[in-house]
Order: structure tokens, then C-alpha cells, then sequence
């Protein structure tokens, strides 16, 4: 019984790793936290999800003890997403429930994400990595919305969340 | 013969109580995150806990028990007293000096980091600071072992180090250079910070080489499980070891291939590059080939013993082996668990597969699955099996020993799978509290709460194994005769250089990791300072 347990539970595993196979990161990017906040990439007025040329999206976010910034994502369905975050203190990291997407933060380096989001719907994103007294409230939400709808809200805005 | 009895039981009753504290602990966690908790729980508490359960665990209990077991092998299987006996009971008042010395400060709230250190959060030096001690005391086990091998060598040439020893001290080497990586973080670059020299601290670094410990730690951990497997179980089920000569490789395997693995833990970490990333996964693969090895060699030994009970047919043979041994019972749950373990462990080690378990709570459910269930069990089967050597008195292999045993393996299995699954469902480690009021987390409730039921059943089991070892040491006294480790069916005679002693696989075990780790370690260095982040000091006043 157990072994048919383990079973389901690897199968799982493998499904979900196949299904939506993700590439470790293969480079390295680095961003001072020190001036994380005061120049390059990572400014407020940067953060958020951003339309690219080509027709890809961005999303640039920041974790810090105990919240990311943005707190809420907002990315089209079925396009290509390229997430770019670091920390500006401590190692933190994040998961998207119900997703393959699962990174680290370490403060010094940038990691990089390439994800595609099929359908719309609504997915939690905790702090996967423990950051302090306080790492349990460390959670964000990420809106995955129709790619027209997406297309009309960044049409009036350069940079996009959710957060209320 | 075994001489350094004193010596023996100090080390084992030191690990076993520390054991028993971190279990507690360990249980009131599993409590304090689950829906059961009325209350909201303080995290505070909660992450204190963790890290004195994680250092506990991780650092001083199964390093004590290596160390105890090793010099009882020493005797043992040399037969001759140790060497330098006085060092080793220098070895073990600083391992019991450093575990009070680092866990005062995380008691207080000054060290909550995890035993796993997190920089660039630094809690107070002390913490760091008894770390190390427990490390340097067990360094005089390592070289102990060294010496008591290398004189016993001396003294008969050309005769094979007993399989017992040979694989204490392929246990002893592993842990001397594993211990290196995190020996290197904490005294090149957390200490310094921590006393306050300097203020910054590159935290992507300091993962680098704590993962050339974190990964190998686990097979130092599984040393005297394995060795209990080889060269106890089969004579004490009344059969004899298959193969001599596959256990060596095995243990040497692991010598060579556990260190040069442990970036596997940074596959989603941004400090380390995409092509050893994929060298070490390929590696980490490797080293399931010595386990593969062990489990294919002591079900043969089990074959073994049982036909010459009178098993019979192709399978019919399992049922004639003396399930009643609690030496029997513990090895086929260690087996299995390990069994449960490894395949999980495959998934955590393979390029991809890692991103949909990553730092869940699969992870946490894995490595208890692993070193609480299959290596901590033997170790409850070697205590019970030295206990009469040690005590010179009976211990009673009756009823409540094997509850015990099933109880440990119940509430393992009823702990940790539930505890995979949630992380499956992606649910993070390590938090203190989880709203359970969300719609997607309330769906985790009811497994959490099992594991909670799990560590209730590992609580008793333990509450069972002090029981039955201080009864041992009330029992009527009794000669338990001389000790014997397992005979293989064919006993070596002699031995080629290279399955009799270490000089080639240190050569390459050190070669390997200065290879898979040479490369990730100068490209961080190149980057200078540029990646070295302010330190934020834990438990400092607000």
C-alpha cells in the first residue's frame, strides 16, 4: 500500500517536472542591494509587469523581510514571461502554487526566470526560504489574466500590478 | 574485547538524550504549524525550535553516535585496545562543551538562523562558535580512526583491515573533508562578521560551501547505519555477508562520489552557473549506485541466512527468515524507508524535476523520511546490539523492543508522506504559522494534521527505546560472550591495495571536489566585493 503511495507521490513529482519543465537558471546577473532602491533595474517605479518589443512580458519584483514588491503580479495568459528579482536584504526566495516556478533570492544576484502562464486564474506565491521572524507572513499573489485584458490595462500603464 | 566501555556508552547516552530533547521539539513544531494549534503560535519560539532541533539533530546527535559506534568497532573488530583514549574522551567533552556553548544563545533567542546559518542573517558568535567546537572534537575522532587503522596495518601486513573498520574509517575520511565546506563558511566569513570585524558578508558564496557539506553530511550520517547492514545484520540473523568486497566498494564509492554533488541543493539559486549545475546533478546520480550496491548484497545476505533456516522457492524464502529479530525487523524498515527515500531523493537531485518540490515541504518530509527513518533506526538496532557488551548485562529482545521498532517505522511512514504530499501542493518550509482560513491551504490541513498524529506514534517509540536501555542497565548481569561482527561467505584473504586502504580514493575524492567545486568558487571570487551584501544581525536590540 505504501509502496503504491510512494508511487503516486513520484509519479506526481514527475508529472508536475515534465508537464512544465523548467531550466535551472544558467547564468550569473549580480545588483548591489545596497543601491538596489536608488538606481538600475530594480527602482520602485520599475517593479511590476512590464510589455517588451517582441510582445513578451517582464516582471521585475524585489523581496524584502517580510514582503515582495510588487505584492501582487499581474501577467497575461499564454505569453512568454520573463521574471527578473533579487533581494534587498536577506536570502529569501518564492513558488507559484500550482506551477513549476520556484526560485531563490540570494541579495547580490539577480535571478531570471523564463515562464509561461496557460490559463488565467489566481495562484499564491510564499517566501519559500527562511528570512527571519516574520518569513511566515511573507506571502504575494500572482493574477494571471486574459491576454486581451492584460493588453488593454498595459496600454494605459508602463509598469503593472494588482495590488489593491 | 572491548576495553573503552566508559567511553563507549558516554558517547551513546549523550547522543541519545540530545536526541530525545530535539525529538520533543521536533514533535511541538509539527504542533505549533498545524491546524490543531487553538492558538497563533509565536514564531519567535517556533524558529528558536528549529534551530536548536536542526543543530541538535543535524550536528551533535548522529555525530556522537559515529563516534561511539567508531571506537567500539576499533576494539571490536581490531582487537586491540584503542589508541589514545585520552584524546577521545578530549574529543567528546568538546562536542558536549559546544553543543551547550551553541545552544544557549539560540535558547535565547540570539541565534535564530537555522542550523543551516542563512547568511547574511548572523546571529551571536557563540552559536557559530560552539558549532565549531563540536566539529573540531569530532576532527580527533576522524584522525583516531586514522591512526588506530594505519598502526593496526603496520602490525599485519598483508593482512585485510576488517570490513567493519575499514568502513568506520571510509566514514571517518568522508566526514573529515565534507565538514571542510562549512568549516570555510563559518570561520572565513560568517565569524568574522559575527564578531563584529566586518560588516558584510557574500551570502552566495557562503552557499556554495555550505552545500559541499549539506550533501555529504547526510551519507556521514548514514555511516553506522550501513555498516550495521554489512557487517551486523546477517550474523544476526543467523547468515553470512554475501559479499566482502561489494561492501568495500560501496563505502568507497561514497567516499569518492558524495562530496563533489552538493550544488544539487542551488539548482534554483542564482549564484551558480547552468553547466555545474547539470556536472553535479549527473554525479549526485552516481552516488545512488553504492546504495544500490547495499541493497542488492543484504538481500542476498538475507537469502543467505534464510535457506540455511531451510527457506525455500523463489520467494517462499522470505517468509522462513526469523521476523522476530529485532535486528531483522529494523534493517527491513531501514530498508524500506530508504527505499521511499531514495526514489524521492531522485527527484530532488534531477535538473529539472527539482523546480516542483524545491524548498517545500517534500524536502522536509524527504530527509526525515531518510536520516530519521532509515539511518536513525539502526541506530536504535546498534544500541540494542552493543547494549549487553557494554553493560555486561542482558537486554530482553521481547515485545516491547519490537514495538518499539514498528512504532519508529508507522510513525515515520504516517509523518512523512502526508508531509510530501503538502509539499507537492506547494506548500513553503520552515514557517511558523499557516492560514489555514485560505481556500488553498485549507486543503492541506488534514495532511498536516497527520503528521502531527505521525510524531506522536515517533514520541512513544522513543518514550519505548529509553525504557528498554535503562532497563538494560538494571538487568541481571550476564557474560554476552565475544562480540562478532558478520563472516562473508568468503572470507578475504588477501586484498589488492586498493580495497585494503584509501590513498587512491582520498586522492580522487579530494580531486573531484576541488574539480566540481574549484571552478563555482572562483567565479564568485572573481566577482569581488561587488556581491558582498550588509550583514542583518539576528536577535540584536531593535
Amino acid at each position: 500500500m505504501s509502496a503504491c503511495t510512494v508511487g503516486l507521490l513520484v509519479g506526481m513529482a514527475i508529472f508536475a517536472g515534465v508537464h512544465r519543465a523548467v531550466m535551472p537558471q544558467a547564468w550569473i546577473e549580480t545588483a548591489n542591494p545596497r543601491t538596489v532602491h536608488i538606481a538600475g533595474e530594480f527602482i520602485e517605479s520599475n517593479l511590476g509587469s512590464a510589455v517588451e518589443a517582441d510582445g513578451s512580458v517582464t516582471v521585475r519584483a524585489l523581496g524584502q523581510q517580510f514582503s515582495f514588491t510588487p505584492q501582487c503580479v499581474v501577467v497575461p495568459s499564454d505569453t512568454p514571461v520573463t521574471i527578473r528579482a533579487t533581494s534587498a536584504d536577506v536570502v529569501h526566495g518564492f513558488l507559484i502554487t500550482g506551477t513549476n516556478i520556484n526560485t531563490m533570492l540570494v541579495p547580490g544576484y539577480i535571478s531570471i526566470l523564463p515562464v509561461k502562464f496557460k490559463t488565467p486564474g489566481e495562484h499564491t506565491m510564499p517566501c519559500q526560504e527562511f528570512c527571519g521572524l516574520g518569513h511566515e507572513g511573507m506571502w504575494a499573489k500572482v493574477k494571471v489574466i486574459d491576454k486581451a485584458a492584460f493588453a488593454t490595462l498595459a496600454a494605459k500603464q508602463r509598469r503593472l500590478t494588482c495590488v489593491e | 574485547m572491548l576495553n573503552s566501555k566508559r567511553l563507549v556508552l558516554a558517547h551513546f547516552w549523550l547522543a541519545f538524550v540530545v536526541f530525545g530533547l530535539a525529538l520533543l521539539l521536533g514533535e511541538w513544531q509539527m504542533f505549533a504549524r498545524s491546524p490543531l494549534n487553538p492558538g497563533l503560535g509565536n514564531s519567535d519560539w517556533y524558529y528558536r525550535s528549529v534551530t536548536a532541533h536542526g543543530s541538535a539533530m543535524g550536528y551533535v546527535f548522529p555525530t556522537l553516535i559515529a563516534m561511539g559506534f567508531g571506537y567500539a568497532i576499533t576494539e571490536l573488530a581490531l582487537k586491540k585496545p584503542l589508541i589514545g583514549r585520552r584524546w577521545a574522551w578530549t574529543g567528546l567533552a568538546m562536542v558536549a562543551v559546544g553543543a551547550v556553548v551553541a545552544l544557549i544563545p539560540v535558547s535565547l533567542g540570539l541565534a535564530s538562523v537555522l542550523y543551516t546559518f542563512y547568511p547574511p542573517m548572523v546571529g551571536n558568535p557563540f552559536y557559530y562558535i560552539g558549532v565549531v567546537l563540536v566539529v573540531v572534537g569530532s576532527w580527533i575522532w576522524v584522525a583516531l580512526m586514522s591512526i588506530n587503522m594505519i598502526v593496526w596495518k603496520r602490525e599485519n601486513p598483508d593482512k585485510p583491515v576488517p570490513l567493519a573498520m575499514f568502513a568506520n574509517v571510509a566514514g571517518a575520511y568522508l566526514w573529515g573533508w565534507t565538514a571542510v565546506g562549512a568549516a570555510i563558511e563559518v570561520l572565513l566569513l560568517i565569524l568574522p562578521v559575527a564578531l563584529g570585524f566586518k560588516d558584510t558578508i557574500d551570502a552566495g558564496l557562503s552557499r556554495v560551501f555550505f552545500s559541499w557539506t549539506l550533501h555529504a553530511i547526510v551519507y556521514f550520517w548514514l555511516m553506522p547505519t550501513y555498516i550495521a547492514y554489512y557487517t551486523i545484520f546477517p550474523r544476526a540473523i543467523g547468515g553470512r555477508l554475501y559479499s566482502d568486497a561489494m561492501g568495500r566498494i560501496a563505502f568507497i564509492l561514497f567516499v569518492v562520489v558524495s562530496m563533489p554533488i552538493g550544488v544539487h541543493h542551488l539548482f534554483a539559486d542564482p549564484q551558480v552557473g547552468g553547466g555545474f549545475k547539470f556536472i553535479q546533478s549527473v554525479f549526485t546520480a552516481m552516488v545512488s549506485l553504492p546504495t544500490l550496491v547495499t541493497i542488492f548484497t543484504i538481500c542476498a545476505s538475507a537469502e543467505i541466512a534464510s535457506r540455511l533456516r531451510g527457506g525455500r522457492g523463489p520467494f517462499g524464502w522470505v517468509k522462513a527468515l526469523p521476523w522476530g529479530n529485532p535486528m531483522m525487523l529494523a534493517t527491513t524498515f531501514s530498508l524500506l524507508m530508504l527505499g521511499f527515500g531514495g526514489v524521492g531523493g531522485l527527484i530532488n537531485m534531477s535538473y529539472q524535476l527539482n523546480t516542483s518540490i524545491h524548498n517545500t515541504q517534500w524536502i522536509t518530509g524527504h530527509f526525515h523520511l531518510i536520516f530519521a527513518g532509515a539511518i536513525v533506526i539502526m541506530y536504535f538496532a546498534i544500541a540494542y546490539d552493543l547494549w549487553p557488551h557494554l553493560t555486561g548485562r542482558i537486554l530482553k529482545t521481547g515485545r516491547m523492543m519490537k514495538a518499539q521498532l514498528w512504532l519508529w517505522f508507522v510513525g515515520m511512514i504516517v509523518t512523512t508522506f502526508p508531509w510530501h504530499y503538502v509539499g507537492i501542493l506547494g506548500m513553503p518550509r520552515r514557517m511558523a504559522f499557516y492560514d489555514y482560513a485560505n481556500p488553498e491551504i485549507a486543503k492541506q490541513a488534514f495532511s498536516v494534521s497527520m503528521s502531527v498524529v505521525g510524531g506522536a506514534l515517533l514520541v512513544v517509540s522513543a518514550v519505548l527505546f529509553f525504557t528498554i536501555l535503562i532497563r538494560g542497565h538494571r538487568a541481571e548481569r550476564a557474560d554476552p560472550g565475544e562480540y562478532r561482527f558478520a563472516q562473508a561467505v568468503h572470507e578475504p584473504v588477501r586484498l589488492p591495495a586498493a580495497l585494503n586502504g584509501f590513498a587512491l580514493w582520498l586522492t580522487l575524492m579530494i580531486g573531484l571536489t576541488v574539480v566540481n567545486y574549484g571552478y563555482p568558487i572562483a567565479q564568485l571570487l572573481a566577482l569581488g566585493s561587488s556581491t558582498s551584501v550588509p550583514a542583518v544581525y539576528v536577535g540584536a536590540p531593535q
